[in-house]
């Protein structure tokens, strides 16, 4: 266990001096791909649509490139040996995602005043706010285990975040919304995904051999005592309470899955995964049951063509987008998506007019830079040198994997839909801020994992160790 | 920890894996049923971003248009020329409701998505035209079908002619109709004019094609078919005596069958004379001693229990059914449970007049490309031989009979032959409801072939019981679509 290093000299000599390459031009050279690739995108929606390039088109290209050199020169000065791969990735998707809501703002079916009209210059300024808040967590995050000291406050921050939507009224059938008037409406659970797993890392960091070690054997699992159980049961039983009062599967699902990988991380127990996914399966078929919200959701998703009332469904427009769409697609700003209806388009079913416009081959690319980020993540972890920082990091990462399969995996009909938006391109302030500091938070990681060691004190006694990595 | 961490890394890496065999199996696999599901609006709108090629009559005259709209995700809409006229042969294509008919069956063609226009898209591609549809001309007399629609005017009905020698469909009319134009788009009067037209709110039943897809008892129009398969048994001739009593009492049951006003011509009476004043009596006994067995295998061979009759919209099935004796008795009268459309008595009509050889009904003659290319042509095909030349022959005769001193005078065409059959087939039970009237004939012209062979049901009317009959009120329309295409052929 590479943890067990940081303990047994007291300082880092374990490490060489001069160490890893810090990358940073390499990302500099993927993050000019990342802007060119969106600006191409606008200028395809914009000669589809009119035949002629948009007016906005310099302004976004500077503005992207704008945001993507800040980023970059702040990662250069603050985070030198983060890791290359994720700003470039999160740029790519939040500058396609701002395209494609564009694209969408370009049907006036689905932007009309009652439906909040144009949403990508909103969608920009949120954008910037997330990027603020990237440059923001760099420069004053100096160290990720700063938030080790603030386990139980988080724990109170991301309760109340999650339970504050109960006392709002519900919209689009899911009550995820606080709506403060005269600023909009925000979704605290995108928020709470980061402060919960910053909890899950610092609680788990600190009980993982209890939980790990007192245990008795049974049928081959080891068995947890019953007082160990008491977290994990009061996670199910807020998981399940936010999907009975708060109508969101998906938030639900996020939450307890994020908590059954982090418990298995710390401490290396099947019976953990194994005790997680019965408690899930109980308490999903349970609430699917009865809650009617719950069992429309499945209705559609076994007969995602099935008519309602005479009409055709958003799921099935959504299949039909993905269908028509084929192996290359319609070409950008030539699809029929708007069909799907609403603005459910832009932030829900973003992928359904992926699917439409870029074929299958676009959803692929998609979903493999969704993958890469992921991976990085999970890299992230496995280098990081401390158990905090492996599982925030695999938290962080985690939550990030299972809110994309939530997702994509919904609207493509894999599993029943769930009111979740696709990280950095769907439509919504608070998803594309708060993905913004999850991937500032998982930078600082890795810089810390990759950064070369302060130089030892000189120490005539000491062999250089086997370096470990 | 790190051991964890691989297999969590590994099944974040299976979940995404997962998507994408998802994705590629939504948009490779089920791709095509996905875009071509008839609730994709995509469908309906590929189908109006071009004007939509036209419906043509055999001289050519389009019954369809096109017109530009605005404002809806349609950029053309069907139009059609005197629509109710032409709507049992177009059918519809509306932007809300779908296609039926002709437009259905020939969208590939009119929107210029076949296959075999592959090549004059791709040069409209290359040259920067816009996609053209193709025509599909039909056999159509606008003449006749103008005189049939007209003929049926307000009253319950339809018309079905062909030309005997090649199956060509002349007319096909049906009463009451609809236009389809009415509801071709996709707004509010549209969604009212076509819920209007529906069976709930219309008894009427305006979008029933009642000359292919409606069946009815045939009546006494089916004698024909009862003499054929007399003739073809060889037991019978057509001017020999029968022995035929009136009233007959049918077989196994009590019931006596009489005849219209109690001819007393019908006693014993031959073919011939049984034709000329529709004796019940004689075909009812005629077909008892044939047989169900015959007397089905008859009707068959004139194009009856074929369920798959696509002319090319698809007929309704015509069923002379397996049935005890009386019953068979009255289904060689064209009562019981024999059931037919009138195309299909047009068909009966056809191959007496043909000399006995029936073919296929058609109603499209080609399918022609926007550059006017023939994409492809209906060759006439022959389905059977029902009776022999000679035995046709004599049905002839006797059928002319009828016209010229029987039930059917009112169907003469002076300086014309003519033969025909009426028919007035009881309806509901004991005979309670209005009568179904019926006239099947043909036309011969100066070099002794005919050219038309026409069947006409009016269903239900205001006139009194006793005045309906085929030849008072079916008669009539017979002829004017036979002097149209008379007409059209000089």
């Amino acid at each position: 266990m590479s943890s067990n290093l940081n303990i047994n000299t007291g300082s880092n000599t374990t490490v060489s001096p001069g160490g890893l390459p810090s990358r940073r031009n390499t990302e500099l050279a993927m993050l000019v791909f990342a802007v060119l690739i969106p600006v191409f995108a606008y200028a395809n929606v914009g000669l589809a649509k009119d035949g002629s390039l948009p007016a906005g088109m310099l302004g976004y290209g500077l503005g992207l490139g704008l945001l993507a050199t800040v980023c970059h020169v702040v990662v250069r000065r603050w985070a030198p040996y983060a890791d290359p791969l994720m700003l470039p990735i999160s740029t790519l998707l939040n500058g396609l995602g701002l395209v494609l809501i564009w694209r969408l703002d370009q049907e006036p079916n689905i932007t009309t005043p009652a439906l909040g009209g144009a949403m990508a210059p909103g969608q920009l300024i949120w954008s910037t706010l997330g990027v603020a808040l990237f440059i923001g967590v760099l420069l004053f995050l100096k160290d990720h285990r700063v938030l080790q000291r603030y386990t139980y406050i988080s724990m109170v921050v991301a309760l109340i975040l999650l339970i504050l939507p109960m006392f709002f009224p519900a919209r689009f059938g899911a009550r995820i919304w606080i709506t403060i008037p005269g600023v909009g409406s925000l979704q605290p659970g995108e928020f709470a995904k980061i402060i919960i797993a910053v909890f899950f890392a610092g609680y788990l960091m600190v009980k993982r051999d209890a939980l790990a070690l007192a245990s008795r054997r049974f049928m081959g699992l080891y068995l947890p005592r019953g007082r160990d159980l008491g977290p994990i049961l009061a996670i199910w039983a807020l998981s399940l309470m936010i999907l009975v009062f708060e109508t969101d599967l998906g938030t639900s699902l996020l939450f307890f899955g994020l908590f059954v990988i982090m418990l298995y991380v710390a401490t290396e127990r099947t019976s953990w995964v194994v005790f997680g996914l019965a408690l899930s399966g109980a308490g999903a078929v349970a609430v699917a049951s009865f809650a009617g919200h719950v069992q429309s959701r499945v209705d559609g998703w076994l007969d995602p063509l099935a008519r309602e009332n005479g009409g055709v469904t958003e799921t099935a427009q959504a299949m039909f987008s993905f269908g028509s769409g084929g192996i290359l697609g319609s070409g950008l700003g030539q699809g029929y998506s708007r069909l799907i209806g609403g603005i459910a388009p832009k932030s829900d079913y973003i992928l359904a007019t992926v699917g439409e416009e870029l074929g299958l081959t676009g959803v692929m690319a998609i979903l493999v830079l969704y993958a890469l980020l992921i991976e990085r993540g999970m890299r992230t972890s496995l280098a990081a040198r401390d158990p905090f920082g492996k599982l925030l990091a695999v938290g962080l990462a985690g939550a990030f994997a299972l809110q994309v399969f939530v997702v994509a995996g919904g609207v493509t009909g894999l599993i029943p839909l769930t009111g979740m938006t696709m990280p950095f391109l769907a439509q919504g302030g608070s998803s594309v801020i708060a993905n913004w500091a999850l991937v500032a938070i998982l930078l600082r990681i890795s810089d810390t994992a990759r950064r070369p060691a302060p130089a030892p004190a000189p120490n005539s006694d000491a062999e250089m160790t086997q370096v470990v990595r | 920890m790190n051991k964890p961490l691989r297999r969590v890394a590994v099944f974040c890496g299976l979940l995404i894996l997962a998507l994408l065999a998802r994705v590629n199996y939504v948009q490779f696999v089920q791709a095509d049923e996905l875009s071509e599901h008839e609730d994709n609006r995509r469908v309906a709108i590929e189908r109006y971003a071009q004007p939509r090629g036209n419906i043509l009559t055999s001289d050519g005259k389009p019954i369809t248009g096109s017109t530009e709209t605005e404002g809806t995700d349609f950029k053309y809409k069907r139009t059609y020329k005197n629509g109710p006229v032409w709507a049992p042969v177009t059918g519809y294509a509306s932007q809300a409701f779908g296609a039926t008919q002709l437009e259905a069956l020939n969208d590939g063609i009119l929107t210029g998505d076949d296959d075999r226009l592959f090549f004059n898209r791709t040069v409209d591609m290359l040259t920067g035209k816009p996609q053209k549809g193709g025509n599909v001309v039909t056999t159509l007399n606008s003449k006749a079908q103008k005189a049939a629609f007209e003929g049926l005017g307000d009253k319950k009905g339809a018309v079905a002619a062909i030309d005997p020698e090649s199956g060509a469909v002349l007319a096909l009319a049906s009463t009451p109709s609809y236009d389809p134009s009415s509801f071709a788009g996709n707004g509010d009067k549209d969604s009212e004019a076509w819920s209007g037209l529906q069976k709930e709110k219309n008894e009427d039943q305006p979008m029933l094609n009642r000359a292919l897809r409606q069946t009815y008892p045939p009546g006494s129009t089916f004698k024909v078919v009862t003499a054929a398969a007399a003739l073809e048994s060889g037991d019978y001739g057509l001017d020999d005596k029968t022995d035929s009593p009136t009233p007959y009492r049918l077989p196994d049951s009590s019931t006596d069958l009489g005849n219209d006003g109690d001819n007393p011509a019908c006693k014993n009476a031959s073919i011939r004379v049984a034709m000329q004043w529709s004796c019940n009596t004689v075909f009812a006994k005629m077909s008892d001693e044939l047989g169900n067995d015959k007397m089905r295998e008859m009707s068959e061979k004139f194009g009856y229990g074929n369920g798959e009759l696509d002319i090319p919209v698809r007929a309704a099935e015509s069923d002379y059914p397996k049935d005890n004796r009386p019953q068979n008795a009255m289904a060689g009268i064209g009562q019981a449970s024999n059931r037919a459309t009138p195309l299909e008595m047009a068909m009966v009509a056809s191959a007496v007049a043909n000399d006995g050889s029936l073919m296929k009904p058609y109603m499209v003659d080609k399918l022609v490309a926007p550059n006017l290319n023939v994409v492809e042509q209906t060759k006439p095909k022959q389905l059977g031989e029902p009776v022999s030349s000679d035995n046709a022959q004599k049905l002839q005769e006797a059928m002319e009979t009828v016209v010229e001193k029987g039930t059917g005078t009112t169907a003469q065409i002076p300086g014309v032959t003519v033969g025909g059959k009426t028919g007035t087939a009881q309806h509901g039970e004991n005979n309670n409801q209005n009568p179904y009237a019926w006239f099947i004939s043909y036309a011969k012209g100066e070099d002794g072939s005919s050219p038309v062979a026409v069947a006409v049901v009016i269903e239900s009317s205001d006139t009194s019981r006793d005045e309906i009959a085929g030849s008072k009120l079916a008669a009539p329309v017979a002829k004017d679509v036979m002097k149209a295409i008379l007409d059209t052929k000089q």
